[in-house]
C-alpha cells in the first residue's frame, strides 16, 4: 500500500487525483485479498471433506472438477439458490447484519496477513495487534446472530461462543507476546530495513521462533490450541454443538447468510494457520537465501510465497485432522483447560522467554545449541509419532495405501469379465459338491 | 507437592493420549477406503461382486420348466403367472406364457425352493429402476413351447449364465440400461 501511495505521489497529479486513484487502488487490492481468502476458504471446505472421508474410511467428494476441488463452487451455488429466510420473531436488521460482521472480522484480518515477501495488502507496524483486535469483531457478529435469531439454541450458542473467545484470547495473546518479545516488533512481514516478525527469523527450522527455545515451542502449542478454540472448531465447537444446540448461533440462518458464517469459519482456519506460520515457522523465509536476495529477485519471492502457503497448508491440515480425531469438550472442561492450564503455562513461557533473552546472548554458542536441541527434540517427537502411525496400521492388519486422492479403480474394468458366466447353475437336487 | 505432580502428570498424560489418537486417525490417511464407487468406478460390475447366494430379480430358463406351476402356487403374493395348455393335435403340454411381475416380487425365494428342475432362480441383477412399471412384467416365453421333462435324480444340467435371461428382459438393446461399464470418469 505504501508502495502504491508513493508511486502515485510520485506522478504529481495533484492531491485530488492522487487521492481518488489511491482509493481505487485500495478497493482493487481489498477485492483481490477478499477473493483470494474466499477461494482459500472454499478450497479448505473440500480439503476438510476429503480428509474427513479418509479418516472415516470413505473417499469424500471427488466428482466435481478434478479430484472434487470444485465441490465448494457447487455447494455455494446450491446455497445461493436457497431461500433467504428471516424468522418472523427475529430482530430483522440485526439478524441480517450479523453474518457480515462475522465475515468482516475474519476477512479484514487478511489485510495484514502476509502471503509472501512484499505480498501483503498492508504491512502495518502494529500488524499482529491489528489482527487480534479485528478478529474480535467476529465475536460481536456471533453474539448478535445468536441474540437476533430469537431462538434459545442460537442464544446459547452465541453466549457460549463469546465466553469461549474472550477466555481463549488471553492465552493466545500471551503466547503471541513471547514471539513479539523475540522479534521486538508487531509488524507481521517486515523487510531487511524495518524488521518484522518474519524477517527477524531465518529460513532453516532452527532459526524459526517455534524452535527458538523450549518456551516458544510450548507457546506455539498454546497459541495453536487457543486459535482452534477461537475459531469455534472441534474439539472446542461448543457454540455449534449439534447434539445440544442444533447448529448453535447459525441455527436460523439459511442460504447465503449461512454461507457467510461457513466461509468465515473456514477462512479463519487459514487465517490462524497463516498467523502461526508467520509467528512461529519463519513465514516466507527461504533456507540459505538472505532477505536482500529475496527482495531483489521475483522468482525467489515466488518460491517464498510457495513456502509460506505450504507451511500454512500443513497447519490447516492439522486443524482439520484434529477436528476429525477429538471429541467435543464439556463447557467446564473447556474453561478448566483455559484457566487452569493454558493461561498459567503461557505466563510461565512468557517469563521463561524473558529470562532466556536476558541470560543468553543472541547468536552465542549456547543460544545456537538450544535452537538445535529444540528442533531435534521436535523432530524426534515427529519420528515417534510416525512410528505409532505405522504401529496402528500394522496392528489392524492393514496395508499401506498411498493413493491419497482415492480416485477409484480407474480403467481397471475388463469388458470380458462382464461376459463371463457367473458359474454353472446346478439343479438343486443334483450332487452336493463338484 | 502431590498436587503439582498430578498437574504435570495430567498434562503429560493428555499429550500422550491425544498424540496416539492423532496417530490412529493419521494412519487412516494411508489405508484404503472401503467405499465402492458404484456404479461407474468399480473394478467389476457390481452384479458380479455380489455373494453367490444373493437374491436378485427372478429369472426363468423356460427350456428347463416342466410346467408344474409349483412356483406360482408357492408365491405368497402371486407375482408369477404360468400358463400351460395342451396342444390338441400332438397331445403335448405346451408352456404358453411365463410372466414374473418383478415389481411385486419380494425376493423371498420360496419359488426357487419349490422348483423341481431349477428353471426359476434368482439372478444377481438388481438395477430394476424403470420409467414404466410395465417393463418389470418379465415375460420369459415368446412362443408356446413344449414343457421340459421332469429331471432325473442327480442329473446335472448346465444352463445359460445366471442373469442372461433377465438382462435381456430388463435392458433390451434399444433401451438404455443401467451403466454396464466400469472404469473411466463419468
Amino acid at each position: 500500500m505504501e508502495f502504491i501511495y508513493n508511486y502515485l505521489s510520485g506522478l504529481e497529479l495533484g492531491p485530488w487525483a492522487t487521492s481518488i486513484l489511491f482509493a481505487m487502488a485500495v478497493l482493487v487490492v481489498a477485492a483481490a485479498v477478499f477473493l483470494v481468502a474466499l477461494t482459500i476458504a472454499g478450497f479448505l471446505v473440500v480439503v476438510e471433506r476429503r480428509v474427513a472421508g479418509r479418516v472415516q474410511s470413505r473417499i469424500g467428494p471427488n466428482r466435481v472438477g478434478p479430484f472434487g476441488v470444485l465441490q465448494w463452487l457447487a455447494d455455494g451455488l446450491k446455497l445461493f439458490m436457497k431461500e433467504d429466510l428471516v424468522p418472523a420473531q427475529a430482530d430483522g436488521p440485526m439478524f441480517r447484519l450479523a453474518p457480515y460482521l462475522v465475515m468482516v472480522g475474519v476477512f479484514a484480518a487478511f489485510a495484514s496477513v502476509p502471503f509472501g515477501m512484499l505480498l501483503i495488502a498492508s504491512d502495518l507496524n502494529v500488524g499482529i495487534l491489528y489482527i487480534l483486535a479485528i478478529t474480535s469483531v467476529a465475536t460481536v457478529g456471533i453474539l448478535m446472530s445468536g441474540w437476533a435469531s430469537n431462538n434459545k439454541w442460537s442464544l446459547l450458542g452465541g453466549i457460549r461462543s463469546t465466553a469461549q473467545i474472550v477466555s481463549y484470547e488471553v492465552p493466545a495473546a500471551l503466547s503471541i507476546l513471547s514471539v513479539v518479545m523475540l522479534a521486538g516488533s508487531l509488524q507481521m512481514s517486515g523487510t531487511a530495513s524495518s524488521p518484522g516478525i518474519i524477517s527477524s527469523q531465518g529460513g532453516w527450522p532452527w532459526d524459526w521462533y517455534a524452535f527458538y527455545n523450549p518456551f516458544t515451542l510450548v507457546a506455539f502449542a498454546i497459541y495453536f490450541t487457543s486459535a482452534v478454540a477461537e475459531g469455534n472448531r472441534t474439539p472446542f465447537d461448543l457454540p455449534e454443538a449439534e447434539s445440544e444446540l442444533v447448529a448453535g448461533f447459525n441455527t436460523e440462518y439459511s442460504g447465503m447468510r449461512f454461507a457467510g458464517f461457513f466461509l468465515a469459519e473456514f477462512a479463519n482456519v487459514y487465517l490462524m494457520s497463516a498467523i502461526a506460520t508467520t509467528l512461529f515457522f519463519g513465514g516466507w523465509q527461504i533456507p540459505a537465501v538472505s532477505l536482500a536476495a529475496q527482495a531483489a529477485s521475483f522468482w525467489l519471492r515466488l518460491v517464498g510465497l510457495a513456502i509460506f502457503v505450504a507451511k500454512a497448508a500443513v497447519l490447516c491440515f492439522v486443524v482439520v485432522w484434529i477436528r476429525w480425531t477429538f471429541p467435543r469438550l464439556r463447557v467446564d472442561q473447556l474453561m478448566s483447560l483455559c484457566y487452569r492450564y493454558l493461561v498459567p503455562i503461557a505466563f510461565a513461557c512468557l517469563a521463561g522467554n524473558a529470562v532466556y533473552l536476558l541470560v543468553i546472548p543472541a547468536g552465542s554458542t549456547v543460544d545456537n545449541v538450544i535452537h538445535w536441541i529444540t528442533t531435534g527434540s521436535f523432530g524426534l517427537l515427529v519420528l515417534v509419532f510416525l512410528w505409532r502411525v505405522r504401529f496402528h496400521i500394522k496392528r489392524s492388519g492393514d496395508r499401506l495405501d498411498f493413493d491419497l486422492l482415492a480416485r477409484g479403480e480407474k480403467g481397471s474394468f475388463d469388458p470380458a469379465i462382464q461376459a463371463r458366466p457367473y458359474g454353472k447353475f446346478r439343479r438343486r437336487h443334483g450332487k452336493e459338491s463338484a | 507437592m502431590g498436587a503439582l505432580v498430578n498437574y504435570f502428570a495430567a498434562i503429560g498424560r493428555s499429550f500422550v493420549t491425544l498424540g496416539d489418537g492423532l496417530a490412529v486417525t493419521f494412519s487412516y490417511m494411508f489405508r484404503k477406503p472401503i467405499t465402492i464407487q458404484y456404479p461407474d468406478r468399480t473394478k467389476l460390475p457390481v452384479t458380479s461382486m455380489l455373494p453367490a447366494r444373493s437374491r436378485g430379480i427372478l429369472e426363468m430358463d423356460a427350456g428347463l420348466c416342466t410346467g408344474c406351476t409349483m412356483c406360482a402356487k408357492q408365491c405368497p403374493i402371486d407375482c408369477i403367472h404360468i400358463e400351460v395348455k395342451k396342444d390338441e393335435e400332438t397331445k403335448q403340454r405346451m408352456l404358453t406364457s411365463v410372466i414374473i411381475d418383478a415389481a411385486k416380487c419380494m425376493f423371498c425365494g420360496l419359488c426357487v425352493e419349490a422348483c423341481p428342475s431349477g428353471a426359476i432362480r434368482h439372478s444377481h441383477e438388481f438395477e430394476g429402476a424403470m420409467y414404466d412399471v410395465q417393463r418389470l412384467m418379465l415375460s420369459f416365453v415368446d412362443q408356446p413351447r413344449p414343457v421340459a421333462k421332469p429331471p432325473k435324480k442327480d442329473a446335472e444340467v448346465v444352463t445359460a449364465p445366471l442373469g442372461s435371461f433377465v438382462r435381456k428382459m430388463l435392458y433390451p438393446a434399444d433401451r438404455q440400461g443401467p451403466p454396464r461399464t466400469g472404469g473411466g470418469s463419468p
